[in-house]
């Protein structure tokens, strides 16, 4: 009788559904998979290694870069945890404005999340309704930092300015003008605070259409329900946090267990799921948007009635504005300092985590007193995920595989880094 | 909360000291630091006692504590000949790689260290061991205490080189097949050994010695402020 083998083939990292550069070895027993060994580090920049020779504010940037689809959540992480060390906190604005972006951020993620996943399982219309939204958020992350992606907004002792007065207006082209023009341009007519809060209102009928199209679809049903079940504790034992936990039905959520900026003043719920399927990470997921559209509509109320700074004042750590470095000299040495040297940060060590909308995504940072830090660990909460990839899939088939690593919502800038 | 943290610094002082365990509370969590020869036994108590209850690994990573405190300028002492301590300095990128000066020999270089939480407690500890002393650095895999270890300790060997004894598949896992060293080693430059090109006449992509020079465009400084001064920090190499 001939002998046979398990089969032996490379899920590349050049894929459409590999969601980044992943590459995984799967051996299989016909279409059933035997064992998965992903090879990650394609997407490796040396993140610390790099933030080590460089002065605490200029990594801010890296930041960004690691979950590129979350980003001010990664910088609120790493910023906490350079204030932990100085000792001093954000003005109240500049926490209710953090907040308001990790929102924000969080339904950017989401809907990034909930179209790549329908579309690797085949759905492709929220696709393109879940990124008609975004450019929403995006143009939210451009007024306010320039950048509408990679903003470098958050700084240690507040964020670097204040809301804009206005929203900018897309203008008239060939393809746009007059009354679908007007419509475009309807939530921008005001300030900034209104452009949000019309979005923020908006939001739970768009989140209805995405349920129309997924939560009742049976393809999509066959497709989620019990596939990639994780039970609680094997969730806990894994290092899993964030939806892939809560989907499994451990309540924790940083937010709530562990508050930080000005989520103990919020009033919000946190979705739980009970089988710990993909069907209920999905579910959870669904939710969390509209949660975090209601936090938005909060965090916008908020800042209408408290106008204030958004930046401490201590002038060795925040930078003057130039108008005051350009007539002052104490501010000109200051700027002078901040600029090539930078603040030197006491000696010590801390973790800062926050609920990024991935995870956990923690910060641990190491300083010898020095205008470098020593040390600086990120603990992606991808990381954990990805490593529990070969439990998650074990009796599945090939095309579980993708609805698995749709479910981990695995972004690769945070796992290589 | 505080509260909470300070209990949990005397308790584990009192379960852990015959251990040779250390514990101190800095501005976040509580830190033990626990002998190499004890750290599987003390990791399953945390894991399993009532009170402490650490059910979830949360981050494990390595440290290199050759370069602490090292600096690129001398700041402590400004006379009048003020502006040579910077082209005169010592630090890492006034020389080429071979000729830096390192204290490579520093008591205790290479740690672990390793974020637990408790969800049942509301609690987060710091633990760290310092490796053994051999070469390569050694110390015993916590996978089968919390699974979660094991792509962390994957990743702390790959970057700088501790081996995990028990770790069921210890190999690189963030750098390239066929990689020399590792990279986040103090002692490893930050543009790497070799850089990688297409070569035309061989047809493939090559490895040469990276041609980039090293530099430093913010030099490393030290400044005492006296705003921190009477912050007690836990120096690292304190075991």
């Amino acid at each position: 009788m001939a002998e046979i083998r398990n089969f032996t083939m490379n899920f590349g990292p050049q894929h459409p559904a590999a969601h980044g550069v992943l590459r995984l070895v799967l051996e299989m027993d016909g279409e059933t998979i035997v064992h998965v060994d992903p090879h990650v580090g394609l997407l490796h920049r040396g993140t610390e290694k790099l933030a080590e020779s460089k002065p605490f504010n200029q990594s801010i940037g890296y930041m960004d870069r690691l979950d590129y689809v979350s980003m001010m959540c990664n910088e609120h992480a790493y910023v906490r945890a350079i204030e932990a060390l100085l000792g001093i906190e954000a003005p109240p604005r500049a926490q209710y404005i953090r907040v308001l972006f990790d929102e924000l951020t969080r339904l950017l993620n989401h809907l990034l999340w909930v179209g790549t996943h329908a579309l690797d399982l085949g759905a492709m219309t929220v696709f393109l309704y879940a990124f008609r939204e975004r450019e929403q958020i995006m143009d939210c992350y451009e007024a306010v930092s320039g950048a509408r992606m990679h903003a470098t907004y958050y700084r240690p002792g507040g964020v670097y300015r204040d809301l804009p007065l206005e929203m900018p207006k897309h203008q008239e082209t060939r393809w746009c003008k007059g009354a679908d023009l007007a419509t475009r341009n309807a939530w921008r007519g005001g300030s900034m605070l209104d452009f949000i809060q019309a979005f923020a209102e908006d939001f739970p009928a768009r989140l209805d259409e995405y349920h129309s199209l997924l939560t009742d679809n049976r393809i999509w049903k066959q497709r989620t329900v019990d596939v990639g079940i994780v039970t609680a504790s094997r969730a806990l034992q894994l290092g899993f946090s964030g939806p892939m936990l809560r989907g499994s039905g451990v309540e924790w959520d940083l937010r709530k267990k562990q508050p930080y900026a000005v989520y103990e003043h919020i009033d919000f719920e946190v979705p739980l799921g009970m089988n710990g399927d993909c069907y209920d990470r999905y579910l959870v997921r669904m939710e969390e948007m509209r949660q975090s559209a209601n936090i938005v509509g909060q965090c916008v109320a908020w800042l209408r009635e408290h106008p204030g700074p958004v930046m401490v004042p201590d002038q060795k750590i925040v930078p003057p504005t130039r108008e005051a470095m350009k007539n002052d000299m104490e501010s000109l040495i200051h700027h002078f300092k901040l600029f090539t040297e930078g603040y030197c940060v006491p000696a010590g060590q801390v973790y800062s985590a926050v609920e990024a909308p991935k995870g956990e995504f923690g910060c641990y940072l190491v300083s010898d007193g020095a205008n470098k830090p020593f040390r600086v660990h990120l603990r992606a909460p991808g990381f954990p995920h990805l490593a529990a990839m070969n439990e998650m899939v074990q009796g599945h088939m090939l095309p579980d595989v993708v609805a698995v690593i749709g479910t981990q919502d695995i972004v690769f800038g945070e796992i290589d880094r | 909360m505080r509260k909470q943290q300070q209990d949990l610094r005397d308790r584990l002082e009192t379960e852990f000291a015959e251990q040779g365990a250390v514990a101190v509370l800095d501005c976040d969590c509580v830190n033990l630091t626990i002998p190499v020869e004890h750290w599987l036994a003390t990791a399953r108590t945390l894991r399993d006692a009532r009170e402490f209850e650490f059910a979830q690994l949360t981050d494990l990573c390595g440290m290199d504590y050759a370069t602490y405190g090292q600096t690129e300028w001398d700041t402590e002492r400004v006379t009048g000949s003020g502006f040579s301590r910077g082209v005169e300095g010592t630090g890492l990128g006034r020389f080429a790689w071979p000729d830096r000066p390192m204290d490579v020999n520093c008591e205790q270089r290479f740690a672990v260290i390793v974020h637990l939480l408790s969800i049942r407690q509301n609690q987060r500890l710091r633990l760290r061991c310092f490796a053994t002393k051999d070469s390569p650095p050694r110390v015993p895999s916590l996978v089968d205490i919390w699974n979660a270890a094991n792509w962390y300790e994957r990743e702390t060997f790959d970057l700088y080189g501790v081996i995990f004894d028990g770790h069921p598949d210890l190999r690189r896992l963030l750098t390239d097949y066929g990689f020399v060293g590792h990279p986040l080693r103090k002692d490893f430059p930050l543009s790497g050994n070799v850089e990688v090109r297409y070569d035309p006449e061989q047809k493939r992509v090559i490895y040469e010695p990276v041609s980039i020079e090293p530099r430093v465009l913010v030099p490393r400084v030290i400044r005492s402020d006296s705003r921190y001064a009477d912050r007690d920090v836990e120096k690292p190499t304190d075991a």
